[in-house]
C-alpha cells in the first residue's frame, strides 16, 4: 500500500507535467525585462499571430541582454528587439560600428539577422520643462549656450559617471556649468525634482513614459554626441530562412514606431497600468488577443512551476541519496561530495544560472539544473547525517543474524534514516520552490514571470500574483511532506520523540 | 555442542586471544565470564562469524564455522544481543519474523513458529503488536529471545542479556530466563560480567582474563580449587554486601 501511495503521488506531481512546453514549430519571441521590451516584444509576437498560423511562443522578461544573447544562439528564442548601441557595445564588442549595414554584416557573420531601425532611438537625452523651454527658446542641445552659467540640473549616477556621459557632452558642446548647480541623484527621483520645480534640466532615457507626464521638452543632440540606440528586431538567421513571412511581417514595421509612439506605450505601461498585449493591439490597429484569464494565467505558471520543482526533487532524491550512501561507505570521496554540495550552495543563484546558461542554453534546461543543483546539498548532507546517527549495534547485529548488505540497508538502514532523510528532501522542496522563481529569468517560465515582470513595472498586483501562489505551494508541500512522513517513516520511529 | 579450539586472535600484532578453548555441551548452559577489556566481546563476535580470527576453529557439532557461508551460520547460531537489540523500527512481531521472511518462509509457517514461540516464553501475544519503545526490558527480552529462536539454532547465544535492567526486574528475569532455556532445550553460550547471573544461569563457567582462560568448570570447582590467586581475586570482588554482623 505504501508504494501505492507513494507511486501516486509522484505521478500526480509529473500527470501536471507537459508544462509551458513549447511545440516543436512554434515561433518563439523573447525579450528584456523592462517595460519597453516587454511591450516590443508583445508587439512582435501580435504581428507574428496575424500574419501566420504558425503558434507564438511568448518568453518575455528574460534577465539580460546576455541571457537574451545565449538563448538566441541556443535556438531557445527565434527574436527580440534589441538596440544598436546595446549590440555593437554588448554583443559585437566593436563599439566603431555606426551604420546599420556595417552592423548587419558583423551580425550576419553570427549567423544573426538584424533588421532596419523600428524608427525610434532609446538613449540619453537632456530635457526641460516645455514651459522654461518657450522662455528661453531651447530646442536642442547647443541652445542651452546661453543659460548654462545659471541653470539648475539633476543628473543620474550612471549619467554623471559614465565616459560618454556628462563630462564628455559638456566637452562636446563646449558648456560649462556651474558646478554647484549640478546636483546627483537617482534617476527616478530627478523627475519628482524637475516637476516639483527645484531643477531645470534632468538627463532622461528618449523613450521614458513620464517624459509627458510631466510635460517636458527633449532637447535635439544636435552634434549626435550620445550613441545610437535604435530599436531593431534580432532574429537567428534558420528562423528568418524557415519563417519568411512571419519576418517579413516583422520588417513591414521598421520605420513604424516614433519616439512619441513608443513613449506613449511606455506610458500606457507604466502610468496606466494597461496589459502590454493591449498596448501592442492599439499600437498596431488590432484587437487584442483575448488575454489569458488570471485563473489559467495561475493555473499555466503553476504547471510549470511544479515541473520544475518536481524534476529537481526527482534527481535530487535519485542522485542525492546515492551519493548520501557512498559519502558515508567512503571516507574521502565523502568528504570532496559534502564539500562540493556545500560550494554549490554558496553561489548565489543567479551567478549559478548565468555560469549554466553556455552548458544549457536557456529556458528550462538551466533552471533545472541550477535547482538540481541546489537541492542536491540538503539530501546528501540529511542522508549521510541520517545514517551516521544509526546506533551501529543495529547493523553488527542484523550482520549476526545473517542479513546480506543490500537487506541490511534496505530493511534496517535506510527505515532507520529515513526521519532524516525525508526532512532533507523537505528542506529542498521548499527551497526549491522559492529558487525556481528565479528561473524566470532565463525564460523557464513558473511563478517567476509574473514577478519579474510585475518588478519591472513596479505593479504589486502582478509581483502578488506570483509571490502568494509560490508561498501557498511552499505551504502545501510542507502538509504533502508531513502526510509523506506518516506513509514513509516507520511507525516505530514515528511515535518516538 | 559448541567448541571453540586453540582460538587464537590479535588486532595490529597485540594479542587479544591467546590459546582460548571452551566446550558447550549439548543442551547444557554455560557462561563466558570476564571484566571489561577481557576479551570476551572478541570472542562472541568470533563465534558469531563477524571478524576473522588468526587460528584455530570453532564448531557447530563438530562442524567448523569456516564451512558455512555466513547466512547458513547465523541459521545454526540464535543471537541475543545486549538488551535485546531489537531494531527500533518494527513491531515485536516484525523483529521475531524477518529473517524467516528474508528466507522465504510462507506467512502461516511464520505465524505457526512464532505462536509457539510466544507460548515458550509466555508472552503476552499483545506486545508483538507493539514496537520495541512501547515494551518493557522483559518484553524486550522475551522478543529477543523468540528472534534468536526462530530459525531453530543450534547454538544460543546471548551478549550480557540483563545488563540495563533495574535489579529487581533483574532477578525475576533470571529465573523465567532458566524456566526458558530449560523448555527451549538449546545449547545456551551466556556472556556476561555478572559471576551472580553466571552461577544462577549456567552449569559451567569459562573465566576469561588478559585474552586467556584462567579456569573453566563448574563454580564449586572455581571456589574450591582456584586454578589462580586471579580467580579468588575476581570472585572475591563481585562478593554481595556486607552483612548484619558484619557491620556490627
Amino acid at each position: 500500500m505504501k508504494r501505492a501511495l507513494l507511486a501516486g503521488c509522484v505521478a500526480a506531481m509529473f500527470g501536471l507535467v507537459p508544462a509551458g512546453a513549447v511545440a516543436a514549430d512554434a515561433i518563439v519571441v523573447g525579450s528584456k525585462a523592462f517595460t519597453e521590451g516587454y511591450v516590443l516584444g508583445e508587439i512582435a509576437a501580435q504581428t507574428i499571430e496575424s500574419a501566420s498560423t504558425v503558434p507564438v511562443s511568448r518568453k518575455l522578461g528574460m534577465g539580460s541582454t546576455g541571457i537574451l544573447f545565449a538563448a538566441l544562439n541556443s535556438g531557445a528564442i527565434d527574436v527580440y528587439s534589441d538596440y544598436t548601441g546595446t549590440l555593437t557595445e554588448a554583443i559585437l564588442k566593436r563599439p566603431e560600428l555606426k551604420s546599420i549595414d556595417d552592423i548587419q554584416q558583423a551580425l550576419l557573420a553570427m549567423d544573426l539577422v538584424m533588421s532596419g531601425p523600428l524608427g525610434f532611438d532609446d538613449t540619453y537625452a537632456l530635457a526641460v520643462k516645455e514651459s522654461f523651454a518657450e522662455q528661453h527658446q531651447l530646442h536642442s542641445i547647443s541652445d542651452l549656450a546661453g543659460v548654462e552659467t545659471k541653470i539648475r540640473a539633476a543628473f543620474s549616477y550612471e549619467f554623471m559617471d559614465r565616459k560618454d556621459g556628462f563630462q564628455g557632452m559638456a566637452a562636446s558642446y563646449h558648456l560649462h556649468f556651474a558646478p554647484q548647480n549640478v546636483n546627483r541623484m537617482e534617476h527616478s527621483l530627478t523627475y519628482q525634482a524637475i516637476d516639483d520645480g527645484a531643477v531645470d534640466l534632468i538627463d532622461l532615457y528618449s523613450t521614458d513614459a513620464k517624459i509627458e507626464k510631466s510635460q517636458l521638452r527633449v532637447l535635439k543632440d544636435d552634434h549626435g554626441y550620445f550613441p545610437v540606440y535604435q530599436a531593431v528586431w534580432v532574429a537567428r538567421k534558420d528562423f528568418t530562412e524557415r519563417h519568411p513571412r512571419e519576418w517579413q511581417a516583422l520588417l513591414n514595421l521598421q520605420g513604424s514606431i516614433s519616439e512619441r509612439a513608443m513613449i506613449d506605450m511606455n506610458a500606457q505601461a507604466d502610468i496606466q497600468h494597461l496589459s502590454f498585449a493591449k498596448i501592442a493591439a492599439r499600437h498596431l490597429g488590432s484587437e487584442a488577443p483575448r488575454s489569458q484569464s488570471l485563473k489559467s494565467n495561475i493555473l499555466q505558471r503553476t504547471r510549470e512551476h511544479l515541473w520544475l520543482v518536481g524534476i529537481a526533487l526527482l534527481f535530487s532524491v535519485v542522485i542525492g541519496i546515492p551519493l548520501g550512501l557512498v559519502a558515508v561507505r567512503f571516507h574521502a570521496a565523502g568528504q570532496a561530495i559534502l564539500i562540493f554540495s556545500a560550494l554549490i550552495q554558496t553561489v548565489p543563484s543567479l551567478a549559478l544560472l548565468c555560469f549554466l546558461i553556455p552548458l544549457f542554453g536557456v529556458g528550462m534546461k538551466p533552471a533545472l539544473a541550477a535547482l538540481c543543483l541546489y537541492s542536491l546539498l540538503p539530501v546528501v548532507l540529511n542522508t549521510f547525517t541520517g545514517i551516521r546517527s544509526i546506533d551501529p549495534k543495529h547493523v553488527e547485529n542484523a550482520r549476526a543474524f545473517g542479513m546480506t548488505g543490500r537487506q541490511i540497508l534496505l530493511r534496517i538502514v535506510l527505515p532507520l534514516a529515513s526521519p532524516t532523510v525525508l526532512a532533507g528532501i523537505k528542506t529542498a522542496t521548499i527551497v526549491s520552490i522559492g529558487t525556481a522563481t528565479l528561473a524566470a529569468l532565463v525564460g523557464a517560465g513558473g511563478y517567476g514571470a509574473p514577478i519579474v515582470s510585475g518588478l519591472s513595472l513596479n505593479d504589486v498586483p502582478t509581483i502578488l500574483t506570483g509571490a502568494i501562489p509560490a508561498a501557498l505551494m511552499a505551504l502545501i508541500a510542507y502538509g504533502v511532506f508531513e502526510l509523506l512522513g506518516l506513509v514513509l517513516i516507520p511507525a516505530g520511529l514515528r511515535k518516538q520523540t | 555442542m559448541l567448541r571453540l579450539q586453540n582460538i587464537y586472535k590479535s588486532f595490529e600484532g597485540k594479542p587479544v586471544l591467546s590459546d582460548v578453548n571452551l566446550t558447550v555441551p549439548q543442551g547444557a548452559t554455560h557462561a563466558l565470564i570476564g571484566s571489561s577489556g577481557s576479551g570476551k566481546t572478541t570472542l562472541l563476535r568470533i563465534t558469531l562469524g563477524l571478524i576473522p580470527f588468526d587460528k584455530g576453529y570453532v564448531k557447530i557439532d563438530d562442524q567448523a564455522l569456516l564451512s558455512f557461508t555466513p547466512v547458513q551460520w547465523a541459521d545454526r547460531i540464535g543471537y541475543v544481543p545486549q538488551d535485546g537489540g531489537l531494531f527500533p523500527h518494527i513491531t515485536g512481531f516484525r523483529n521475531v519474523s524477518l529473517i524467516a521472511t528474508l528466507r522465504g518462509w510462507r506467512t502461516q509457517k511464520i505465524a505457526d513458529r512464532v505462536e509457539e514461540l510466544r507460548k515458550l516464553v509466555d508472552l503476552d501475544p499483545a506486545v508483538l503488536g507493539s514496537f520495541p519503545f512501547e515494551m518493557s526490558g522483559g518484553q524486550q527480552q522475551r522478543v529477543a529471545i523468540m528472534r534468536a529462536a526462530m530459525m531453530d539454532p543450534a547454538v544460543m547465544l546471548l551478549d550480557e542479556p540483563m545488563a540495563a535492567l533495574d535489579p529487581l526486574i533483574r532477578r525475576s528475569l533470571q529465573r523465567e530466563l532458566k524456566s526458558i532455556f530449560q523448555r527451549l532445550g538449546k545449547t545456551v553460550l551466556l556472556v556476561t560480567h555478572d559471576l551472580g547471573e553466571a552461577v544462577y544461569l549456567a552449569e559451567a563457567i569459562t573465566l576469561l582474563h588478559e585474552g586467556r582462560v584462567v579456569q573453566s568448570g563448574a563454580y564449586r570447582d572455581l571456589l574450591r580449587h582456584p586454578a589462580d590467586p586471579f580467580v579468588t581475586q575476581f570472585i572475591n570482588a563481585q562478593r554481595t554486601l556486607p552483612d548484619a554482623a558484619e557491620i556490627a
